[in-house]
């Protein structure tokens, strides 16, 4: 997956989880809580999609590192690098 | 077979745990004894008529959009909003008799009308009722203090209006106490703002539709449901559960049990020569059914819910009688928006005493049922339209019938007075989901089976941690 596919796998989790909020604005750097409405249990929800289509572990202490798209770049680029890019 | 979850019981809070698992591909049944789904929030069909168990209100009222409590829920169990079509209600009302004179305190959704209402009939208290909104304790307060204080102390202490006090009280007790008398201050909080402050709707078709779709939800990710599959025993290994035994016998293995039996219920499965009297709940009520042959709107009555007592006081306690006229519960759900093909029906309920309906034989509990329906809706009459010359078919059910359906000691509706808030009774591998959990109503129930089965049975094998 390149970065790119990366955010379309992220939004297209998002949007699987809160399908009433709007991600066409989405951006990278500020932090996806103060643009969209997400709680911490849906944050659970991002890690445990990311396991079920990817199959990758996201350990708790690293939830903080998918607060902002760039982040979830940033952190996941290694781990999805040679995955495919899943959508629901 | 070896399950990762096995979840005893098909209600709002087993379903919801349910949904939860198996989204995320763990290999989860459902074992529910009777044949039909929903626990306490069940439905039957009796001379051609079909009949809610539990639902009166779905509470937690929040429009499209807004995050609450309910919107939470729906989000998490991947069910659109827009799928249960909620009705708002009109209005409903806490109603007391002082000195032979109707006195009704009003409230609808979002909290206005019970502030007005509040300033007109009690002025002097609006500075301690403001207070006392916003000092209301949360979700993220249940179970943070160890022994919350009373909370009809600390509405005289705000309040300062002992008829005021009881008037709050009264329908937040009927609508979800488990202890006698009292509420703690973090339950009252979370009951004010689920009843008073966001509301009370129903979802169109009652709550048959309602199941239809937690329980279309769980089969399209893959959810196991065994009806007709009682579970006699939790099975151990050492200090942890490992499995079950069925009525019929049959073992199952599982790494984690979830049970929404109850406290005392889930020790018996343990041990069935457990001593829990101490944690069986001692509130239980006796419901009157009554199909109407027009509107209820047409016989005069407004209101949705009419919450009644015929003093100053309210005494919220298992009865010494059959069953206690003195307060009740009178809800004619067509008054909620959206109520269309459907029958007109009016439901009263009343405070009883499980333990002289159980101790009746078939023709004395019949005769009974009778006398009690006879009486519970000539109550009512004392507050609101009388709707019996407009009844066409009634049913009763009773301590006894809410015991048999939803295996709830003592037919308590709101189980044990003592909640396990952590879900915990001290065998690993082994939580309390549903009411015992220390959450009640629709809404409570989901809360407590997403976050029970979140917490115990998802993240551990999520994360290495």
């Amino acid at each position: 997956m390149t970065n790119e596919e990366i955010v379309i796998a992220i939004k297209d989790i998002i949007a699987t989880i809160a399908p009433d909020e709007d991600l066409s604005g989405l951006e990278l750097a500020p932090k996806l809580r103060d643009q969209i409405e997400l709680d911490s249990m849906d944050f659970l929800d991002i890690v445990m999609e990311l396991r079920k289509r990817y199959g990758v572990q996201v350990p708790e202490e690293d939830y903080m590192e998918l607060a902002t798209l760039q982040g979830c770049v940033d952190y996941l680029a290694p781990k999805l690098g040679d995955k495919q890019l899943v959508t629901a | 077979m070896q399950y990762d979850t096995l979840i005893i019981g098909a209600g709002m809070s087993g379903l919801a745990a349910g949904i939860r698992l198996a989204q995320y591909d763990r290999r989860v049944a459902i074992l529910e004894r009777h044949s039909l789904w929903g626990g306490l929030n069940s439905f039957y069909k009796l001379g051609g008529h079909r009949f809610d168990t539990g639902l009166h209100a779905l509470t937690n009222y929040a429009e499209r959009g807004a995050r609450n409590p309910l919107t939470r829920v729906l989000r998490q169990l991947r069910i659109p909003y827009e799928d249960l079509q909620l009705g708002e209600q009109g209005h409903s009302e806490s109603v007391f008799l002082v000195d032979g004179e109707r006195l009704a305190l009003r409230f609808s959704n979002g909290g206005h009308l019970l502030r007005e209402e509040v300033a007109q009939l009690f002025p002097s208290c609006v500075a301690g009722y403001d207070r006392l909104v916003r000092e209301l304790p949360g979700y993220d307060d249940l179970g943070r203090d160890p022994a919350p204080p009373s909370a009809r102390r600390r509405l005289r202490e705000l309040l300062g209006e002992p008829l005021l006090v009881e008037m709050l009280m009264l329908p937040l007790c009927y609508y979800g106490a488990a202890q006698e008398r009292d509420l703690e201050w973090d339950q009252f909080g979370v009951l004010f703002r689920s009843i008073f402050i966001e509301g009370l709707a129903r979802p169109a078709g009652g709550i048959k539709p309602f199941l239809d779709l937690l329980l279309s939800r769980y089969k399209e990710v893959g959810g196991e449901l065994r009806l007709r599959s009682g579970v006699e025993r939790i099975l151990l290994d050492g200090d942890r559960a490992c499995g079950v035994r069925l009525d019929d016998g049959t073992e199952l293995v599982a790494d984690q049990i979830l049970s929404s039996a109850g406290l005392a219920e889930t020790r018996r499965l343990l041990d069935p020569q457990a001593p829990v009297a101490d944690a069986v709940g001692r509130l239980s009520f006796v419901e009157t059914l009554c199909v109407l042959d027009r509107p209820a709107r047409e016989l005069g009555i407004e209101a949705t819910i009419t919450f009644f007592n015929d003093s100053e006081s309210f005494c919220y306690a298992r009865p010494d009688d059959f069953v206690d006229l003195r307060s009740g519960v009178f809800c004619t759900p067509d008054n909620y928006a959206g109520y269309v093909d459907e029958e007109p029906l009016a439901r009263v309920t009343l405070l009883a005493d499980h333990g002289r309906w159980t101790a009746l034989d078939e023709p004395a509990y019949r005769a009974r049922k009778e006398r009690t329906a006879e009486a519970a809706l000539g109550s009512a009459a004392r507050f609101a339209p009388d709707v019996r010359p407009a009844t066409i078919f009634r049913d009763v059910f009773t301590p006894r019938t809410i015991e048999h359906f939803t295996g709830h000691l003592g037919g308590a509706v709101y189980g044990s007075p003592n909640k396990c808030k952590d879900g915990s009774i001290g065998v690993r591998n082994l939580h309390l989901v549903g009411t015992d959990q220390g959450l009640v109503g629709i809404v409570g129930s989901l809360v407590s089976g997403l976050s029970m089965a979140n917490r115990y049975a998802l993240v551990p094998s999520g994360s290495p941690s």
